[in-house]
């Protein structure tokens, strides 16, 4: 049986046609961009290496280790593919690996392939690594910082990709964003540790075994694109969930507001770094879920920085 | 533990199988499109896009219900959709117990049509990958005008995936045989779990950068210069025109009655 690693893979019906074909639109500029860059990048190497390694990545998948209760971490891989590789490299490999997952295993919808490409994919790739970039930046290249900077860099990559599958079911009508949001994003905090676990694992083994790789992927092309291409893609969700045309469903909070106990299904989210991931005071639940989440993302950011720093220091101090 | 990713095209003589592949990925795009631009609660539309699945099937000699069978891989997604019959406004049909929640009529009918999309959809495509092999879907892919690197890149992903399934299955194993726990002793902390699975994912990665300078080398030797060449598989015939103008016309028919109705 085949198994899917995150509850990310979009399949067809869940979302809107418009929904569906911003998202094709925006994957294949996106995607014709990654082409263009990694052929600069590798040359005529491209075609086998990103293939292979878009092997890699899938069978990397399969590689998982058990936590309570019967469920297990796996690892979904944009946020790695780019830090050995750079954000458009990654792009392309996970393109390619969600490109076989929804053709050949019906992993993921035909329709939709493009919002898959884009959570799974780029936003992943280009969140993952300017996270991570951004930290070695501040806290130095040293080994633990470098550690610090991948296990954020890669939790940071899991909560994107959430979030932006939350707001594309909310825009489709599938689910009303106050459910949707906090539901998403408390499942992800909790898988994203495990994305971060074993990325730091492999980064670790890297920088032991082979610590030109990683300095082939810190110089790899696409720091300043990453900013861009990030920025562009909030931007377009933002458009999209505030835009009345693309919502032609009213998000039902009323509705739901009549019905006594039942917000209280996605504030009682089990896990989170903030209790309940609401904060009090804050009434609404998607503005509640939002600061939550900026507040856990500065949480992570700010402890890894932190390790980074003082691991820098005690370095500097022994000589 | 078994990943096995059993290929999923079903070796048949019939005419399905012998249909350009071109003319298969374009109808089962379009038969997809349709399926999601049904409007919400037309029920015949949806049973008769499911009777012309379930009649491919038996042309194609899968047996009537072999998507169907296959058909629920999508079903843990559902969870995305299930509180829709309690948010959507609308008259209440039901209310659930004890909690006390009512279930809308609008909610319900778009719960309902969501499920079914994407059960079609699923079948739809299976339905395609058992009557086409993946080299010959790419082919089309490339025949399409999907450019010619990103269809390579998948073909070599294809081509490369079973064989480092098999590294990563033999490294589990190797893991799984190394790590023996007398009863009673406490589990290994999380993290240092984590990170041995991030050692063989690292290990895993050199391997496969290796293979990719390897695979390189080879392709080289045998005269690669960065562009790849296809031999024309296909030949479009008379009856892929037939096939997909009669399954083009038939959606567009069926699109149209049902905004119509």
């Amino acid at each position: 049986m085949y198994f899917s690693p995150l509850a990310l893979h979009i399949p067809d019906g869940f979302l809107s046609p418009w929904v569906a074909a911003l998202g094709w639109l925006l994957a294949i500029g996106i995607v014709a961009q990654a082409l263009k860059r990694t052929r600069r990048q590798l040359g005529e190497r491209q075609v086998p290496m990103m293939g292979v390694l878009a092997a890699f990545i899938f069978a990397a998948q399969a590689i998982n280790f058990p936590v309570a209760a019967g469920t297990s971490w796996h690892l979904m891989g944009g946020a790695l593919a780019a830090m050995v590789m750079g954000p458009w490299a990654a792009t392309l490999i996970m393109t390619a690996v969600i490109a076989v997952q929804g053709l050949l295993f019906q992993d993921g919808g035909l329709l939709v392939m493009g919002w898959n490409i884009l959570n799974m994919g780029v936003l992943t790739a280009f969140g993952g690594y300017a996270v991570y970039r951004f930290l070695m930046r501040l806290a130095g290249a040293g080994r633990t910082a470098r550690l610090a900077a991948a296990f954020a860099g890669a939790w940071v990559s899991v909560m994107v990709g959430a979030i932006a599958t939350a707001i594309e079911l909310a825009v489709s009508g599938t689910s009303p964003l106050a459910l949707a949001l906090p539901a998403m994003t408390a499942v992800h905090a909790l898988i994203g540790i495990g994305e971060g676990l074993i990325t730091m694992g492999a980064v670790a083994f890297l920088a032991t075994s082979r610590p030109e790789v990683l300095q082939a992927g810190d110089a790899a092309p696409g720091r300043r694109g990453a900013n861009a291409v990030l920025a562009g893609l909030g931007v377009a969700l933002l458009v999209a969930l505030f835009s009345p045309l693309a919502s032609p469903h009213p998000d039902g909070l009323e509705f739901v507001a009549e019905q006594q106990g039942f917000l209280e299904l996605g504030r009682a989210a089990p896990i989170g770094l903030l209790p309940d991931y609401t904060v009090p005071f804050i009434g609404d639940p998607v503005v509640t879920t939002m600061v939550a989440v900026a507040a856990g993302t500065l949480l992570v950011f700010g402890v890894a920085l932190l390790v980074g720093r003082v691991a820098a220091r005690r370095a500097g101090a022994g000589g | 533990m078994s990943f096995s990713l059993a290929a999923p095209f079903r070796d048949r003589l019939s005419v399905v199988h012998q249909l350009d592949p071109r003319a298969k990925l374009v109808t089962t795009l379009a038969f997809i499109l349709t399926v999601s631009l049904i409007p919400e609660g037309v029920w015949g539309a949806f049973a008769l896009l499911f009777l012309i699945l379930t009649l491919l099937a038996g042309l194609a000699r899968l047996g009537l219900t072999y998507a169907l069978r296959r058909s629920f891989v999508a079903l843990p997604f559902v969870l995305a959709a299930v509180a829709l019959p309690f948010t959507v406004p609308g008259r209440i049909v039901f209310r659930l117990p004890f909690v006390g929640w009512g279930a809308s009529e609008a909610g319900l009918v778009r719960f309902a049509t969501i499920l079914l999309r994407s059960w079609i959809a699923v079948q739809a495509a299976m339905l395609l990958n058992a009557t086409t092999r993946f080299p010959d879907l790419l082919w089309a892919m490339h025949a399409l005008r999907v450019p010619q690197p990103l269809v390579s890149i998948v073909a070599f992903l294809h081509r490369y995936l079973f064989l480092l399934l098999g590294e990563a299955s033999r490294m589990l194993r190797a893991r799984a045989a190394r790590s023996g726990r007398l009863p009673g002793t406490p589990r290994p902390a999380v993290v240092w779990q984590g990170r041995t699975a991030g050692s063989m994912v690292g290990n895993l990665f050199l391997r496969s950068l290796e293979r990719s300078e390897r695979v390189y080398d080879a392709m080289l030797a045998r005269g690669y210069d960065g562009t790849s060449r296809t031999l024309q598989w296909f030949r479009w015939r008379t009856a892929d025109t037939l096939a997909l103008s009669l399954v083009l016309g038939g959606l567009a028919a069926l699109l149209m009655l049902a905004h119509l109705r």
